[in-house]
C-alpha cells in the first residue's frame, strides 16, 4: 500500500515509513551488537592506554591452557555435529512416516528446545556421576563391580564423550526442527515418482531426499557449529576447567584473572573460527540451483 | 502389524525415552532425600521421595534473589525486544523498499554474534556506564540477542494477517494507525505472545552473558555456574538448582506446543 507520489519534488508520504520503524531496531543492534564486536577485537589487541599491542594474544598462545581449548573445542564439535545430524535425521524420518502418534513423537523429540546448556549439564551430571544413576545401574546389573568414575581428569576421553553425549541430547532438537521443516517442503510427488519407478527406500533417501534436504542441512550445519564453538555451562558443570574450552577460558580470563584483554582475544578467536566455519560450509555445500 | 511398522514404532519409542529418561532422572534425583543420594550401595528407586532438597534450595536468600532476577530480566527483555522487533517485522512484512532485503540479510548475520562474543567488550563498557551489574544491563544484552529472532517471528506473524483487511478498513474510512491497531493487532496478538515466550525462554536459559555481566545481582543461571565454578556446590543444589531451570522452560513449551515448530522453525529459518 502506497500513496501516489503528490508532486515530482516531494516525497511522496508512506517512503520513509518503512525505515522509521526498522530504524531503532537498527541502531539498537548497532549499539550492542556491532559495536562489542569491534570491541572486543580492540580489546584484543590494545593495551590499557589504547595503543596497538600483540601482548595479549601472545598471553593467550602461551597459556597452558590453550592448545588444549582450541583442540578439545574442535574435537567435540567434530564429535557432536555428525552425530546431531544423523540422529535429527533419524528423528526427522520417522515422524516423515506419518505413523499414528507422530504428533507426540516430534513433540518429545523437540522438549530439549528449552532446555539450556547448564540445565541440560546438570541433567546428565545426575546421571554420569561417580555415583549416578548410571553407575547405580551398572553396578546393579553386574556389569561393574565398583563404580567408574566417567567424569574425572583421568579419562579425559569419557570426559570429552560425556559432554559430547550431553550435546547430543540437548542440541539435536533444532537440527531437528531445520530438517522437519526441510522434509515438509519435498513433493509428495517425487517420492511417488521415486515408487513407480521401482527406487528402494534407501534409494529414495538416497538420490531423492538427499539432494532435496541440502539447503536445510546446511542451515544445520552452520546454526550447530557455531554454537558448538560457545560450548560453555555443558563444559563447566560436567568438568569444570578439566576440559578447557575456547568460551569457557573467555569466562576464566574475564571473572577470575579479570583480563578483559586476554578475554577478549579468546571472543575473537570464537568470532574468527565461527565466520571460517559458515564460509567453508556456504562454500562447500552450495546448492546447484537456487531453491527454496 | 507389519514388520516395518514395529520398526517405526520402536525406534520412536527408544528416541522418546533418550529424550524422556535423563529429565526424569533430574527430578528423581531433586526430589530423593539428600542421604540416600550419597549412599552406596544405590538403590535404583529411593524408598521415599521428598521436597526437602528442594526447599532447602529455594529457602537461601541468594536463590529467591536469583529467581527475583531472572524473571525481572525477562521482562524486560521481553518488553525492550517486542518494542524494537514489532515495527520492523512490521516494516519487514508489510512494505516494499529499497534496502529491504539488506536488512532482512543485517537481521539474519546478528544471529550469527553468540553472546561469547558480546558479552566481554560489552562489559568493559558497561563498567562504565554505569550498567555493569545491574538488572538493565544483562536485560539489554539479552535483548540484543533476542531482538533478530523477535522481528523475524513477528514479520511471520503480520505476513499471516491477510493486508487486505486492513486496505478494507482504510478504504471504509480508517487512517493507517486505526486499521492497524483495530484490525491487525487483535489478529496478530497471538502472534506476539509467541514471540514473548520465545523470548522468555531465551532469556531464562541465557548463561554467559548473565554470568559475566553480574556479581551481586546474578539471575538463577549465573549464580548455577557461580556457585559450581567458585564454590564447588553439593550434587543436591546442583540437582535442585537444574530442576529449578527445566520446570519452567518445560512448562511453558507444553503451553504453546502446537505452535513450537512454527515459532523455532521460522528462526532457523
Amino acid at each position: 500500500m502506497r500513496e501516489q507520489p503528490d508532486g515530482p519534488r516531494r516525497l511522496p508520504p508512506g517512503v520513509l515509513t518503512p525505515y522509521l520503524l526498522a530504524l531503532p531496531a537498527v541502531a539498537y543492534l548497532a549499539v550492542f551488537v556491532l559495536y562489542p564486536m569491534l570491541q572486543a577485537v580492540r580489546l584484543g589487541v590494545t593495551d590499557a592506554q589504547g595503543a596497538w599491542t600483540l601482548e595479549h594474544v601472545r598471553r593467550m598462545v602461551a597459556d597452558l591452557h590453550f592448545w588444549p581449548a582450541v583442540r578439545y573445542t574442535l574435537w567435540i564439535t567434530a564429535l557432536a555435529v555428525p552425530l546431531q545430524l544423523a540422529l535429527a535425521l533419524c528423528i526427522a524420518l520417522l515422524v516423515n512416516t506419518r505413523f499414528p502418534g507422530h504428533t507426540v513423537f516430534l513433540y518429545v523429540c523437540a522438549i530439549p528446545l528449552a532446555v539450556s546448556d547448564l540445565a541440560a549439564g546438570l541433567i546428565w551430571l545426575s546421571l554420569l556421576t561417580e555415583r549416578g544413576y548410571l553407575n547405580a545401574v551398572l553396578v546393579q546389573w553386574g556389569v561393574l563391580r565398583i563404580p567408574f568414575n566417567f567424569l574425572s581428569y583421568e579419562h579425559p576421553a569419557w570426559l570429552v564423550g560425556a559432554i559430547v553425549t550431553t550435546e547430543v541430547w540437548r542440541a539435536t532438537a533444532i537440527v531437528m526442527v531445520v530438517l522437519v521443516a526441510g522434509l515438509q517442503l519435498v513433493p509428495r510427488d517425487y517420492l511417488e515418482t521415486a515408487a513407480v519407478f521401482g527406487a528402494s527406500r534407501w534409494q529414495t533417501l538416497r538420490h531423492v531426499l538427499l539432494p532435496l534436504l541440502r539447503p536445510s542441512l546446511q542451515t544445520a550445519l552452520i546454526i550447530r557449529t557455531v554454537l558448538a564453538l560457545q560450548l560453555f555451562a555443558t563444559v563447566v558443570t560436567l568438568s569444570g576447567r578439566l576440559v578447557p574450552v575456547l568460551a569457557g577460558e573467555t569466562y576464566f580470563w574475564y571473572s577470575l584473572y579479570r583480563n578483559p584483554h586476554v578475554a577478549s582475544a579468546y571472543a575473537t578467536l570464537v568470532l574468527l573460527l565461527s565466520a571460517l566455519f559458515t564460509w567453508v560450509y556456504l562454500r562447500t555445500l552450495r546448492p546447484e540451483w537456487e531453491g527454496a | 502389524m507389519t514388520l516395518r511398522r514395529l520398526a517405526v514404532y520402536a525406534a520412536a519409542l527408544l528416541l522418546s525415552a533418550w529424550v524422556l529418561v535423563p529429565i526424569l532422572l533430574i527430578a528423581l534425583a531433586a526430589t530423593t532425600p539428600r542421604e540416600h543420594l550419597y549412599r552406596w550401595p544405590r538403590p535404583l528407586l529411593p524408598e521415599r521421595l521428598s521436597l526437602e532438597t528442594l526447599a532447602f534450595f529455594v529457602r537461601q536468600e541468594a536463590v529467591l534473589a536469583a529467581l527475583g532476577n531472572s524473571l525481572g530480566v525477562a521482562g524486560l527483555t521481553i518488553a525492550l525486544a517486542t518494542l524494537l522487533g514489532a515495527p520492523a517485522g512490521y516494516a519487514l512484512a508489510r512494505h516494499r523498499f529499497r534496502g529491504r532485503e539488506a536488512l532482512q540479510l543485517g537481521i539474519l548475520a546478528t544471529k550469527m554474534f553468540p553472546a561469547t562474543v558480546l558479552a566481554v567488550p560489552l562489559a568493559v563498557a558497561f563498567l562504565r556506564w554505569g550498567l555493569y551489574d545491574t538488572l538493565l544491563g544483562v536485560a539489554l544484552v539479552h535483548t540484543a540477542l533476542s531482538v533478530p529472532f523477535v522481528t523475524l517471528i513477528i514479520a511471520s506473524v503480520f505476513r499471516g494477517v491477510p493486508a487486505e483487511l486492513e486496505e478494507a478498513a482504510m478504504s471504509l474510512g480508517a487512517s493507517r494507525v486505526a486499521a492497524f491497531v483495530r484490525v491487525t493487532l487483535p489478529m496478530a496478538l497471538p502472534g506476539l505472545a509467541a514471540a514473548a515466550i520465545f523470548t522468555f525462554i531465551l532469556s531464562w536459559n541465557e548463561v554467559f552473558a548473565a554470568t559475566l555481566l553480574t556479581v551481586d545481582h546474578r539471575t538463577l543461571p549465573a549464580l548455577l555456574v557461580h556457585s559450581v565454578v567458585a564454590e564447588g556446590a553439593p550434587l543436591h543444589y546442583r540437582y535442585a538448582g537444574g530442576l529449578f531451570l527445566v520446570v519452567p522452560a518445560l512448562v511453558i513449551i507444553f503451553v504453546i506446543r502446537r505452535y513450537l515448530l512454527t515459532l523455532w522453525g521460522v528462526t532457523v529459518r
